[in-house]
């Protein structure tokens, strides 16, 4: 009673500023990328200075040789690389997701999320030691070797999820009806756990277009992705080239998350 | 569901298989940041037929450690002499018929069978030039003078240094500076290297060997390391530059297209090695990169400003000291002391 | 169509395979490839050389200088340190941003915090060199932050933000915030605020609120958010290769280069053991934190 009668009246958890202090934080957050954006319609070739709008640079950058092949070479990798972690993922997700917990379980788990917890640069180093050792030709598939492993736990945890939320009464009732195993996953199983799937690859190959260091340390001759070749663009200066491809990714990267997010929402949903 | 995943599968392979398939017509050059100008790779391109990608790397370290890292697939590099021969030991390149080339014989006599490959068999010429340090005109307390403003800036210009990411040639300017031989592996010698590396380390701003022009242009730094050909082409930019003659010295350095071992597209290297020894073709490089070539009938298609640039003319009485191929004992300690400095 | 087997244990364990061999083959095995390099030779010109030996990590700690001398030599502890240090700066700044934020998100209605973690999912996802990237032009003399303020006179002359410790800061803050924010939130959701409002009601102000109700309750949030955000740091490299300017290296630079240019294979592999070292502590650490919370609260 007297707390109030002091001070204006506050709703119960309300602290003062943390408005200001969230808008700020999503200033930071953003701000760089928004520059970025900005930046990459300048007119001018020193990037920093402002010279006037243009779209310049996208059409130079839209038809690079250099760019399209890195951008076609992020593509290759991505694409083989989602397949076989997804493929990989769903059968370790459905292993350890339904029947009765199994000695070694905790195990096998941390094996598999254990991309997920090494450092990448260490990743890095050893898979080209590993290379160099066996003499493998780095290249576009040393590339994609390396981009299946990291991106296996990526895939795994959200079909795993899914698996877990999946109440397992629809299965139970196949077999009841008859269905052999293959029959109850095909019809019933996977049709159920498919947003989970989609999920997780969404994520594995996002995750792959994404990558640099690993990338880095075991590209060879021609296997420049686009990350790798907005490295190489980055060392020798600002250009407003970076700033497009950049923002290129940039927004699809936006994209390709706000699918995921519903994909993802949906599979919360359902099951 | 399977029939998707199946026919997906089969279109990324088909799609990775179509992308390599293309070996037949292709040439995977490995070279030096910006000193290749693209319109050169199209015209090669479009006289021969090959498609050229392009990767690059921003010193002769980083070159050496890639072809030894184990396969990499490269069909043409781009060492100094110093490195040529280090590459040959290592068994590091393929053998190549340079002489019996139709354009070798544009090639300036004096280098032919130059020193570092007498027999001609690994090196077709590319092109040569110097290493010095480059200032910014409208700095405080800096000089051309001599190579104490690069090692041992004074006042403003401290902590406004730029130097090489690798040490190789850094070390050889501090052998010039120091008055030493270069590769002297004698304790007493390296002693004195290091103590003069970790002297300038402390107003260095920048290791890097890549974007030095874009460093000066932004003011970012006032002192640079510096090639002569980045030199006169940030000056012609506009640029406040000068490309420095210190009293103690530069570093002269001549580089060479290479086939490394292995290469898959042995005979488009080939081409390519040719292709450059055209006096046209080697003068849109010289034009682009802004260093002297040893093909001589390509000065009539050279632009007349490299003929009087300042950075390409050495001043008489500054001696020009080309870069030696160091023992492994030098190697080792240099790449060492190096490491530590870039903490 | 019958599957071959239909031992449940083996089918299971034939659904593990491919996960299995494939980590391990190209995950554990390049792990043990790189713990014997670290004790090999470095050959002068790149790669290792056969033998045995424990140089690399006695160059770690000690120099040998020119006359074969052991002397102690701390640069590169003070590149671990300065990794932990840095590390240790981008978590504590990362909390004290995203804390606050993401109490006031668990706040929020289901619809706003629904747009409010996607606003956030969002930078995360985009390429880390990209965003890395743009402090760079945020950074530079003549950069965005410094253009207006010389034009407004603030400044005369550059601030020089770029290639030092704190750009690096600021990169990793900037890179693994999201991390730090989602955690906590994903703790602070389960609160039921009528805690809140019993303790008001028991006349408690809002600060021994926050200390004895909010803070406990987003703890857990709170650790695995600065894991997740102290492991990646450790061994960042984006952030000091491009902010550090080749200087200020931190261990993941570190490690790089030696692969690279400088060519001493076996010291950067016994550089990046060092790292799994740490971080394999610091993961150890969490895990006996959160068995013993487990046990504490019976969960």
């Amino acid at each position: 009673m007297i707390k109030m009668a002091k001070k204006k009246i506050y709703k119960i958890g309300d602290y003062p500023g943390l408005t200001g202090w969230t808008v700020f934080f999503f200033a930071y957050l953003y701000m760089p990328m928004i520059v970025l954006v900005v930046y990459s319609f300048n007119e001018s070739r020193r990037a920093q200075i402002w010279k006037g709008f243009s779209l310049d640079w996208y059409v130079k950058a839209f038809s690079n040789d250099d760019i399209q092949s890195a951008a076609l070479n992020s593509l290759i990798v991505a694409v083989i690389a989602t397949v076989f972690a997804t493929v990989i993922s769903t059968l370790a997700a459905l292993a350890l997701a339904r029947g009765r917990q199994f000695r070694g379980q905790a195990a096998v788990t941390g094996l598999i999320s254990l991309p997920l917890v090494v450092p990448e640069i260490a990743t890095a180093v050893a898979t080209l030691s590993f290379f160099a050792v066996i003499g493998f030709k780095l290249g576009l598939v040393s590339i994609i070797i390396a981009h299946t492993v990291f991106c296996i736990p990526f895939a795994f945890l959200p079909i795993r999820a899914r698996l877990q939320g999946m109440d397992d009464a629809y299965e139970q009732a196949a077999s009841d009806l008859y269905a052999n195993d293959w029959q109850t996953f095909r019809y019933v199983t996977l049709p159920l756990m498919m947003p989970g799937v989609v999920a997780g690859a969404m994520l594995a190959f996002i995750i792959s277009i994404d990558d640099f260091i690993i990338t880095l340390m075991v590209s060879g001759a021609g296997s420049t992705t686009l990350p790798l070749y907005i490295y190489g663009m980055i060392r020798q200066g600002i250009t407003p080239e970076v700033n497009v491809i950049s923002t290129v990714m940039l927004v699809l990267s936006i994209i390709f998350i706000t699918v995921y997010w519903f994909v993802s929402k949906k599979a919360e949903e359902t099951g | 569901m399977k029939k998707h995943v199946i026919s997906t599968l089969a279109g990324a392979a088909i799609l990775a298989g179509s992308v390599s398939a293309q070996a037949a017509g292709e040439l995977n050059f490995y070279n030096w940041t910006d000193y290749t100008p693209d319109d050169l790779i199209e015209k090669f391109e479009k006289e021969t037929g090959i498609n050229v990608t392009m990767d690059t790397y921003d010193s002769n370290e980083t070159l050496l450690a890639k072809l030894k890292s184990g396969a990499v697939g490269y069909d043409l590099a781009v060492p100094s002499s110093n490195f040529v021969s280090i590459m040959v030991s290592e068994g590091l390149l393929e053998e190549v018929d340079v002489k019996s080339m139709p354009n070798y014989k544009n090639v300036d006599p004096r280098w032919q069978g130059p020193a570092w490959d007498p027999e001609q068999k690994y090196t077709s010429p590319y092109q040569y030039g110097t290493t010095s340090f480059a200032v910014r005109t409208d700095a405080a307390d800096v000089t051309c003078e001599s190579l104490k403003t690069f090692f041992e800036p004074e006042g403003e210009a401290c902590g406004n240094v730029s130097v090489f990411a690798t040490p190789e040639e850094v070390a050889s300017m501090a052998a010039l500076y120091l008055g030493q031989p270069y590769c002297d592996d004698r304790s007493d010698s390296l002693k004195a290297m290091q103590k003069l590396l970790q002297t300038q380390n402390k107003c260095v701003k920048v290791y890097s060997s890549e974007g030095m022009i874009d460093r000066v242009a932004t003011k970012t730094v006032t002192v640079t390391n510096a090639w002569n050909g980045d030199a006169m082409r940030a000056r012609l930019e506009g640029t406040p530059i000068e490309y420095c003659y210190p009293k103690e010295g530069l570093v002269g350095w001549f580089d060479s297209l290479v086939i490394p071992k292995g290469a898959e597209n042995y005979e488009n290297a080939k081409t390519f090695m040719n292709f450059l020894m055209e006096p046209e073709n080697m003068a849109m490089v010289s034009n682009f990169a802004r260093y002297s070539n040893a093909i001589p009938a390509s000065t009539e298609f050279l632009d007349p400003e490299l003929a009087t640039a300042p950075e390409a003319n050495v001043p008489d009485g500054i001696e020009v000291r080309v870069s030696e191929t160091c023992g492994p004992k030098f190697v080792k300690s240099i790449d060492k002391i190096w490491t530590k400095l870039r903490q | 169509m019958e599957l071959p087997r239909r031992n449940p244990v083996t089918r299971r364990w034939l659904a593990l395979s491919p996960a299995i061999v494939v980590v391990s083959i190209f995950m554990i095995l390049p792990m043990i490839i790189l713990l014997v390099f670290s004790f090999m030779e470095a050959d002068p010109y790149g790669g290792v050389d056969p033998g045995f030996t424990t140089e690399a990590y006695v160059q770690i700690l000690y120099e040998r200088d020119f006359d074969d001398l052991l002397i102690f030599d701390p640069v590169y502890l003070n590149i671990i340190g300065r990794s932990v240090l840095l590390a240790l700066l981008a978590t504590i700044g990362c909390l004290v941003l995203g804390l606050p934020v993401a109490y006031f998100i668990a706040r929020q209605s289901s619809r706003t915090q629904s747009l409010l973690l996607y606003l956030i999912t969002i930078p995360f996802w985009t390429n880390l060199l990209v965003r890395t990237y743009a402090w760079i032009l945020l950074l530079s003399s003549d950069g965005v932050i410094e253009q207006p303020l010389k034009f407004l006179g603030v400044i005369d002359e550059s601030l020089d933000m770029m290639y030092t410790n704190g750009a690096v800061a600021v990169g990793l803050i900037y890179s693994y915030l999201p991390l730090m924010v989602l955690p906590i939130y994903a703790s602070l959701e389960k609160l039921d605020f009528r805690l809140i409002e019993a303790a008001h009601d028991l006349y408690a102000d809002r600060f021994r609120v926050a200390r004895y109700v909010i803070f406990p309750l987003a703890a857990p949030g709170i650790v695995a958010g600065c894991i997740l955000v102290l492991v990646p740091s450790l061994g960042a490299f984006i952030a000091p290769d491009l902010l550090g300017g080749g200087k200020k290296l931190m261990l993941g630079s570190l490690i790089q280069v030696q692969f690279a240019s400088a060519r001493n294979w076996p010291f950067g592999s016994a550089v990046a053991i060092c790292l799994l070292a740490l971080v394999m502590m610091m993961l150890m650490y969490q895990a006996r934190i959160a068995s013993k919370r487990r046990r504490e609260t019976g969960d």
